[in-house]
């Protein structure tokens, strides 16, 4: 998923000052998987809101709708019932959101309530570390299922680096030695072999080093 | 303000808190009413949300009770209690109503004077702190308006 974080307190708090009424926003997606933007989430954050401006003495309202997706259009259309009693709308969705919500209803300020962070998978409850950048060309297969461009801190193609220590990245010792991970995949597997064949340069054209993507599928676009 | 009684909401789990609190009750113990209590299966049931909406209705303090340390009937509801707590004293810290209206306590079902005593002394804290600062403005607020 997508994983995000809030913001802190004090940005948010300055975020809103201005405003009598919000719309706070929530996703049902990957923000609340990551707990950072879900239902649960929209209420803690509207509660600790309110009680910080009730005890400025400037109440704030706050409307409380937690969409399926903010990044679809057909989601985002179900705000129309309540965006024209708002102010200004807080969104705790990831930056695709926050942009739909804008995008859609242009005359209304709309404000990131969460930082956007990474693609990501649960490592257990409550830990999420990241998994794909979104390279635009997976090589995956010939890694064992171990990415090479995520997880390797110097984004290797070929090997581990001289730092690899125990398992652990020279650059973070928290961080596991990708290459190490994908040399013990391949050993579990029986395709050590595999190990030999080069995986040529890149090109990071697929992966955003030309530009904001687009992908149209000619069979579902009219 | 004089004569201020706080209110003080106590989640209490199934198994050992409220078990304790009834157990004060049985030893005619004497504790505040100002603490009124709200029995859950496990304190692992109590979410931020929970507390977060009994200070926003006016609440002085919040308290947590629960199993001691490995006796949760449960497994660990009461260390899920636990950090949640510890997260949400550093939230309300952020916005001004102050961590310290939030903690939580562990102790065992046969722990009547415990009970007791906690519900005593954390009344007394809130009493000290005074009122949520979250109320106080409300109500001036309404005041001002009628």
């Amino acid at each position: 998923m997508i994983t995000a974080e809030r913001k802190p307190m004090e940005e948010l708090i300055q975020c809103v000052k201005p405003y009598r009424s919000i719309l706070l926003a929530g996703c049902n997606e990957c923000v609340t998987v990551c707990a950072a933007g879900g239902r649960k989430e929209v209420g803690v954050l509207a509660s600790a809101l309110k009680m910080h401006f009730l005890k400025q003495g400037k109440p704030l309202e706050i409307q409380e709708v937690t969409l399926e997706r903010q990044c679809d259009p057909e989601y985002v259309e179900q705000l129309v019932s309540n965006i024209d009693q708002v102010e200004a709308v807080l969104s705790m969705a990831c930056g695709c959101g926050v942009q739909e919500i804008a995008r859609r209803f242009h005359n209304k300020p709309v404000f990131p309530a969460v930082n956007t962070k990474f693609m990501g998978a649960s490592e257990r409850q409550g830990v999420w570390a990241e998994r794909c950048q979104g390279c635009g060309d997976c090589v995956l297969g010939f890694t064992g299922g171990i990415c090479p461009v995520a997880r390797c801190s110097k984004q290797l193609f070929n090997g581990p680096c001289g730092g690899s220590t125990n398992g652990k990245c020279e650059v973070d010792p928290n961080v596991d030695c990708a290459w190490q991970l994908i040399w013990d995949r391949l050993k579990a597997l029986g395709l050590t072999e595999r190990y030999e064949d080069n995986l040529p340069a890149k090109d990071w054209r697929p992966g955003g080093g030309s530009g904001p993507r687009r992908i149209i599928r000619e069979d579902l676009a009219l | 303000m004089e004569n201020f009684e706080p209110m003080i909401v106590a989640f209490c789990c199934h198994y050992c808190a409220y078990t304790a609190a009834d157990m004060a009750g049985s030893m005619r113990l004497r504790y505040p009413p100002n603490v009124k209590i709200i029995r859950v299966p496990c304190l692992g049931k109590v979410d931020a949300i929970h507390i977060m909406k009994s200070l926003e209705k006016g609440a002085d303090g919040v308290y947590v009770a629960g199993c001691l340390e490995g006796d949760c009937h449960f497994k660990n509801g009461n260390v899920r209690a636990a950090h949640r707590v510890d997260y949400l004293k550093k939230l309300l810290d952020e916005i001004g109503i102050g961590g310290e209206r939030v903690e939580m306590f562990a102790m065992s079902a046969g722990m009547g004077e415990r009970f007791a005593q906690t519900a005593t002394d954390f009344t007394e804290k809130i009493r000290k702190l005074g009122p949520n600062p979250a109320k106080v403005a409300r109500h001036e607020d309404q005041r001002a308006a009628g």
